[in-house]
């Protein structure tokens, strides 16, 4: 049952009103109750100088640990949803996604941008939980097929931040063919020898983890994430009995050979860095 | 033991009562020419109204209709001769994805590759409900590159009600092998056509359903999510499957319409699994069809084709 708490702990502490918060307030980690100054918190990269807890985190704080000098350019920030299938179940999708969008100030769950990381040119696509789950409809697809295409274009590496419940329901169809879309850009972009990095964080299941995010040069995760296709209630219903202590955890993952391993956000930056640079 | 749908019903009844005019008259000899004939044709037309106005839930129940035609019978009926290859070379054998070389009126070697559903309890367990595991899909990605290599057509038969949800599969990877799939078969050099013949759930059907061309027979369903699961999710209960399945627009029409598939393969009036025999030879005709034109098209052209296709689909504001 541990990481069903560590989850629901992670759910209540939203990185948004952290984000907002006035210097001088105080955070404090769900995981091991330590109160610690937020300007401390965001020099350990969000993360729990006491218990290294790692707090979810969005794309603007990725974009701002990872690009040099915080400068980047954002790629289509416009862009938003459509409703195909004027989709309503209890809620109209339009007024979810209005409502949406107001509370969290995004356009959808993922933004991309382009910049530099330690002098070497970078793509990112960063998912936000925020953001109706971090459900992959139209614009996810789009966005993340585009930025690829920006990848190809300019001959720089891809890193994908994939944090995300999987398909959007209400986009159907729409939703399911974006992991198709995607995955036939990541083979052009294999193809083409250009590295792409998939940096699954917590939590990234269903069909995220089957497609985009499981198909990195190297798929890497941070300490803790949960990582899975079935999520573990559905699998819980499916075998009847508990799941074991650690189940579909990023180290669980690792052990059976789905990550190249895992990394501690404090160092993302600079292994990220060696690594793009042994390869070039 | 026929199952009947509950639409099905009225049908049903006057087709018994037909059965009981014709076996009075003989019994009687009394000549009931007329009668029968008026009753043959209320028949037809209660089926053609039926059918033309099913809901996407009631099509939804045909795709499960257990006595629907599943992969391996398509196969055994279009070819006419079938060597079935099992094994991910790696794990085991899924019996809930399976494959091999068939041979189509000795015009067409094919690589066929499907999920195979069970039709009584132990066939249903044995084939996993049609639940492939990750070595499902490996096996499916080494038949399909088996194909390539031997440069012969792969024609994927698509019918699950998802990729397996177990403990097993996801220690072994069931994101990651659908993913590598997804992925891969954009690339193969040889004709890929995908075709669900039943249930189309989410990437568990995408896992083998990236193609050339991707046609959904008349009464099946391909979607994200099943109704049921997708009622579970929006409306917290499991009460409001059909009203998911209108939201969803699942259904092959629904499908086409937004130009997320090819095309609608028809099937016999009142549904496959009334007449195997024509529902296969449509199919078998549709694949024929379908193979002579691929072969036509340059093959790098035909995977710049099958990536672009899937790149336009999505509806955004910009
Ligand atoms: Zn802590």
């Amino acid at each position: 049952m541990s990481w069903f708490t560590r989850k629901d702990k992670g759910i209540q502490t939203p990185t948004e009103a952290k984000r907002e918060a006035p210097d001088g307030l105080w955070y404090q980690c769900p995981s091991c109750k330590k109160a610690i100054h937020t300007r401390e918190h965001r020099v350990f990269a969000f993360t729990c100088s006491n218990c290294n807890y790692h707090e979810k985190i969005g794309s603007q704080e990725y974009f701002e640990l990872l690009f040099d000098e915080t400068k980047y350019t954002e790629l289509d920030p416009m862009m938003g949803s459509g409703d195909p299938l004027e989709f309503t179940d209890t809620k109209k999708y339009v007024d979810r996604i209005k409502s949406t969008e107001y509370k969290t100030g995004l356009k959808d769950a993922v933004r991309t941008a382009v910049g530099n990381m330690n002098g070497l040119p970078l793509t990112i696509s960063a998912m936000d939980f925020s953001f109706i789950g971090g459900s992959m409809g139209s614009v996810v697809g789009e966005k993340i097929a585009r930025g690829i295409d920006y990848s190809l274009k300019h001959k720089q590496p891809f890193l994908m931040i994939s944090r995300s419940g999987g398909a959007r329901m209400m986009e159907a169809g729409f939703s399911l063919m974006q992991m198709a879309k995607t995955s036939a850009k990541l083979a052009l972009l294999a193809e083409a020898g250009i590295p792409y990095i998939s940096l699954l964080t917590d939590p990234t299941t269903g069909g995220v983890t089957a497609s985009y995010a499981m198909l990195g040069d190297f798929n890497i995760s941070e300490p803790g994430a949960l990582i899975g296709f079935a999520g573990p209630r559905v699998i819980k219903e499916t075998i009847g009995k508990d799941l074991p202590k650690g189940f579909q955890s990023a180290e669980f993952v690792l052990e059976h050979g789905f990550l190249d391993f895992i990394v501690d956000r404090k160092d993302l930056k600079d292994k990220l860095t060696s690594l793009l640079q042994m390869l070039q | 033991m026929k199952t009947l749908l509950e639409f099905e019903k009225p049908i049903a009844e006057l087709e018994d009562k037909l059965i009981e005019m014709r076996k009075l008259a003989i019994e009687n000899n009394v000549d009931v020419t007329e009668a029968v004939k008026s009753l043959t044709e209320k028949i037809l037309e209660l089926k053609q109204e039926t059918f033309s106005n099913l809901t996407r839930w009631q099509r939804v129940q045909l795709s499960r209709h257990p006595d629907r035609p599943y992969t391996l019978d398509y196969i055994e009926k279009i070819c006419s001769e079938f060597i079935e290859i099992h094994g991910d070379r790696s794990v085991a054998d899924d019996k809930a994805m399976v494959g091999g070389f068939g041979n189509i009126d000795d015009e067409f070697s094919v690589m066929f590759i499907g999920q195979q559903k069970g039709r009584n309890t132990k066939q249903r367990q044995y084939r996993n409900f049609g639940m492939p595991n990750p070595e499902g899909y490996r096996k499916a990605l080494r038949l399909m590159k088996m194909a390539e290599k031997f440069n012969k057509p792969v024609v994927c038969l698509i019918d699950t009600p998802g990729a397996f949800p177990g403990l097993e599969a996801e220690e072994r990877g069931q994101g990651e092998a659908i993913a590598r799939n997804i992925r891969d078969m954009f690339m193969l050099k040889v004709p890929v056509i995908c075709i669900i013949i039943g249930e189309g759930a989410s990437g568990g059907a995408l896992g083998i359903a990236v193609g050339d061309k991707v046609l959904m027979m008349e009464n099946t369903w391909y979607s994200v999510i099943s109704p049921e699961s997708c009622s579970s999710i929006l409306w917290r209960s499991w009460n409001y499957k059909e009203q998911a399945a209108e939201a969803l627009k699942l259904t092959a029409n629904d499908m086409l319409s937004n130009g997320l598939i090819d095309g609608i393969i028809p099937e016999p009036l009142g549904g496959a699994h009334l007449d195997h025999d024509g529902a296969a030879k449509t199919l078998k005709e549709v694949i024929k069809r379908e193979l002579t034109a691929l072969n036509k098209v340059n093959p790098q052209v035909r995977i710049l084709d099958r990536i672009e296709k899937f790149s336009k689909m999505g509806v955004v504001q910009e």
